[in-house]
């Protein structure tokens, strides 16, 4: 195969994972944000948690579709382009797919018609359930990937046996060494991005007056889940980080751009510079003395394994991910300090007025998308050469397919992906510019799921929230608790 | 051990495949009918009475894919890898009706119509592809050294083709019936109508495929039509003619869930003829389900969340059925 079709296909492969990636990341997160919404709703019956339930589900329900269209793609493309991939490990990634399916894709799709259409046909406990089974699916179906994903990464439990993998343990296999910290990792950014966006809604109904209970209440519950969430996913980092240090030491050298150890000497932490592959060595570096070893050895003089240390051949290239690393950390490190910010805010009893805030909030609405991608750029790019690590090269692991057809189909998944995903994304910001509006008694509001957007007042929606309180909070107003 | 779990797995799997083409069936059939039912609160009614099912119903497609590698990787690579071209097609068709469901209710006037067509020319697509794939797949695909050893375009045949053009006919008829059983009034009526060319349809499309698979392939005349199998294997074209003739005569009458229950009945019965003409084969002509098994560890772990979780998807999957029962109005929206 040429290397010419390979970096198509990994193209292909990273194109299209890379959608895919947002909506289920978004999905996690607003399932599982639902269901705490219902359930306040049930225990206090305080109805602007009925009516953020519904606004959100509307968003949910476009935002589940495309992510499930775009998960069908993969399911696919591991046969189709990475077939010498699967029938070398089909044997250990092909179960777990398979308990995804069963144990989550399942759930989610059973319970997702009741969850949308199901308000008024089925009792207020059953409906409940029905959402909750829904975000189950979400954490089941993260939690099995995760572990496909994390066992190419760091395989365990098996042997390959007449040049196939063969499982000997499945406990090791699930279990293995990076599971448990990519799991945390991942979910917790399933739930950081969610909150962000959130968030960003309420500052953005906020910057237009729309100072209505619920405005107020979504963009307090995101901000609070904000300033628990966010520096707690910098330590989940940090020890994912020491995980990778152990098991796949060259992509951490990758990611520092740190070619060699001087010795007796502590490693500096770069800032800044460009990794440069072919001269082994970064340029323009800004180093902070000390700072690399004591953040990834926890000591002051501490060395790990440069790139040189490594085969050429064995590399991951550095000029990537010590980019998409450094900006998954720095959009980290804004997410603290807006949740910072906003914990301060609130201290001072300006959480609603504080403009300066919601702007930065409404910014930072995609930033938790971005950090997503920006990760897991760094995750699999750090990885190779290896389509499992340390076992199967991924050159070895693709189909023999020529450059045509993957030049055409790859084409045709771009424009596919641009004029879907971008008309769908576009559909989801203008039903969050539309607002939670309050609904009468235990209906939900027109244009849900499965209904024209607003049929009484078509295209008027969006300029009715733009004159804000005008949208009169009628039954809410009595229970302002934010 | 005793237990035969590539037999079993190759059950699951048809069975999983059944299931999709019989759910995702009807569904896809609804786009297809699209271009008959110009009016907007007619296609409206038409999607309303999938909108909660349909993700579940494509589900099966995901499990036969993820039942295929966990059991038979090999066949799932060569297979996939062979077909590239046609599943993408079937994908990109997959992907444009799948979001048409939500977008064509969220998308303004000036862009509603576009989604229309999305929905209608996906549902074509997707199963036209589905359709091609089967009979690029019926017709056997050459292996070497555990790979594919084909051309990219070798799926392109008249086989093919007709194949695609009969499956779409077979969930037209699915989708048909389907609305029968849930609208009434107009609509009803004029899917009524529409079944009986359908059915004749999907019944010459039948024919037809009997006749040419065994005159082209020599072991599927040999399946068909040595004693004693002649004799086992009788019941599925008699049984085909009996459902056929009933569904025709019902017609006639005032239908409600009979039609549905018989071209189901007309489906399954095709895919089981398909499957007695390829059986043990996984990758026709040469490689068999034996051939192609994952290592016992993958098979075993697999099948006993199989066993034990199917069983209870199919209980909470009727049960959304048994929520969303009865006919569906226009404006309702199930709200």
């Amino acid at each position: 195969m040429s290397s010419d079709a390979l970096l198509l296909a990994r193209i292909q492969f990273g194109f299209t994972v890379s959608f895919h990636i947002i909506f289920p990341a978004i999905t996690i997160g607003l399932a599982s944000y639902l269901a705490v919404l219902e359930a306040c709703w049930l225990r206090t019956r305080d109805t602007v948690y009925r009516d953020l339930y519904h606004f959100w589900t509307r968003i949910f329900a476009v935002n589940f579709g495309m992510g499930v269209v775009s998960g069908l793609v993969m399911a696919y493309q591991f046969g189709t382009n990475w077939s010498y991939f699967s029938d070398f490990a089909g044997s250990v990634t092909g179960p777990l797919l398979a308990y995804e399916v069963l144990t989550a894709f399942f759930l989610e799709a059973g319970f997702l018609g009741v969850m949308l259409f199901g308000w008024t046909r089925v009792g207020p406990g059953l409906h409940f359930f029905s959402t909750v089974m829904v975000a189950l699916g979400t954490l089941i179906s993260a939690t099995w990937i995760l572990a496909s994903n994390s066992w190419m990464q760091t395989p365990a439990g098996y042997e390959v046996i007449d040049g196939r993998v063969v499982p000997t343990d499945w406990l090791a296999v699930v279990l293995n060494p990076s599971f448990p910290y990519r799991l945390a990792h991942m979910g917790i950014a399933a739930f950081l991005a969610t909150a962000l966006m959130v968030g960003a809604s309420g500052a953005w109904h906020l910057l237009r007056g729309d100072r209505s209970p619920a405005v107020r209440r979504m963009f307090a519950m995101a901000m609070g889940m904000l300033v628990i969430v966010a520096p707690l996913q910098a330590v989940v980092g940090d020890f994912h980080g020491l995980n990778t240090l152990e098991h796949q030491p060259a992509k951490i050298a990758a990611i520092e751009g740190h070619w060699e150890n001087e010795p007796g000497a502590g490693v500096p932490l770069t800032l800044f510079g460009i990794p440069d592959m072919e001269q082994e060595t970064t340029r323009y570096a800004v180093n902070v003395p000390r700072l690399g070893s004591l953040i990834l050895t926890h000591s002051w003089d501490g060395q790990f394994a440069g790139l040189k240390s490594f085969p050429k051949e064995d590399r991951p290239n550095s000029t990537v991910v010590f980019w998409t690393f450094r900006v998954m950390v720095g959009l980290g490190l804004l997410m603290i300090a807006l949740g910072l910010w906003a914990a301060w805010a609130r201290w001072r009893g300006r959480l609603y007025d504080a403009r300066l805030l919601h702007r930065f909030a409404v910014w930072m609405g995609p930033s938790g998308l971005l950090a997503i991608l920006a990760g897991w750029l760094t995750t699999e790019i750090g990885r190779q050469p290896w389509v499992v690590y340390g076992v199967m090269r991924t050159a070895d692991a693709a189909t023999r397919h020529g450059t045509l057809e993957l030049s055409v189909t790859l084409a045709i998944f771009v424009a596919t992906y641009f004029l879907v995903f971008g008309a769908g994304i576009s559909y989801m910001l203008r039903l969050i510019r539309v607002g939670p509006t309050p609904a009468p008694g235990h209906a939900p509001l027109s244009g849900g799921p499965g209904e024209a957007r607003s049929p009484s007042r078509p295209l008027s929606a969006a300029s009715s929230s733009e004159t804000g309180p005008a949208d009169p909070p009628a039954a809410a107003s009595t229970h302002t608790g934010a | 051990m005793g237990i035969d779990l590539a037999l079993i797995w190759a059950v699951i799997i048809l069975f999983g495949i059944m299931m999709y083409v019989v759910m995702d069936g009807f569904d896809l059939g609804i786009g297809i009918l699209f271009p008959f039912m110009p009016d907007r609160e007619e296609r409206d009614v038409m999607v309303n009475t999938v909108a909660p099912v349909w993700d579940g119903n494509e589900t099966w497609l995901v499990l036969g894919g993820a039942g295929l590698l966990a059991a038979f990787p090999l066949a799932y690579s060569v297979i996939l890898s062979a077909l590239y071209l046609p599943l993408v097609f079937m994908l990109l068709g997959l992907i444009f009706r799948g979001v048409a469901f939500e977008f064509r209710f969220k998308a303004d006037e000036r862009h509603r119509p576009f989604w229309d067509r999305a929905f209608a020319l996906g549902s074509v697509a997707a199963a036209f592809f589905q359709g091609v794939t089967l009979g690029a797949y019926l017709k056997g695909i050459p292996v070497a050294e555990r790979a594919y050893a084909g051309g990219p375009l070798d799926w392109i045949t008249p086989f093919s083709m007709f194949t695609g053009i009969g499956l779409v006919a077979a969930y037209a008829l699915l989708g048909c019936t389907w609305l029968i059983l849930k609208t009434e009034g107009g609509l009803q009526q004029r899917m009524c109508r529409l079944a009986r060319p359908l059915t004749l349809g999907l019944l010459a499309v039948i024919v037809v495929i009997s006749i040419w698979t065994p005159l082209t392939q020599a072991g599927i005349a040999q399946r068909w039509f040595s004693l004693p199998n002649l004799i086992w294997f009788a019941p599925v074209p008699l049984l085909v003619a009996a459902c056929g003739w009933t569904l025709l005569r019902q017609l006639g009458g005032a239908p409600h869930g009979g039609p549905f229950v018989l071209s189901l009945c007309l489906v399954f019965l095709g895919y089981s003829g398909l499957g007695i003409s390829l059986w043990p084969a996984i990758v026709p002509p040469h490689i068999s389900i034996w051939d192609a098994s994952a290592p016992p560890q993958s098979q075993g772990f697999a099948l006993v969340g199989a066993l034990l979780i199917i069983p209870v998807i199919l209980m909470y999957t009727a049960w959304s059925y048994y929520v969303f029962r009865g006919k569906v109005r226009a404006g309702e929206g199930y709200h």
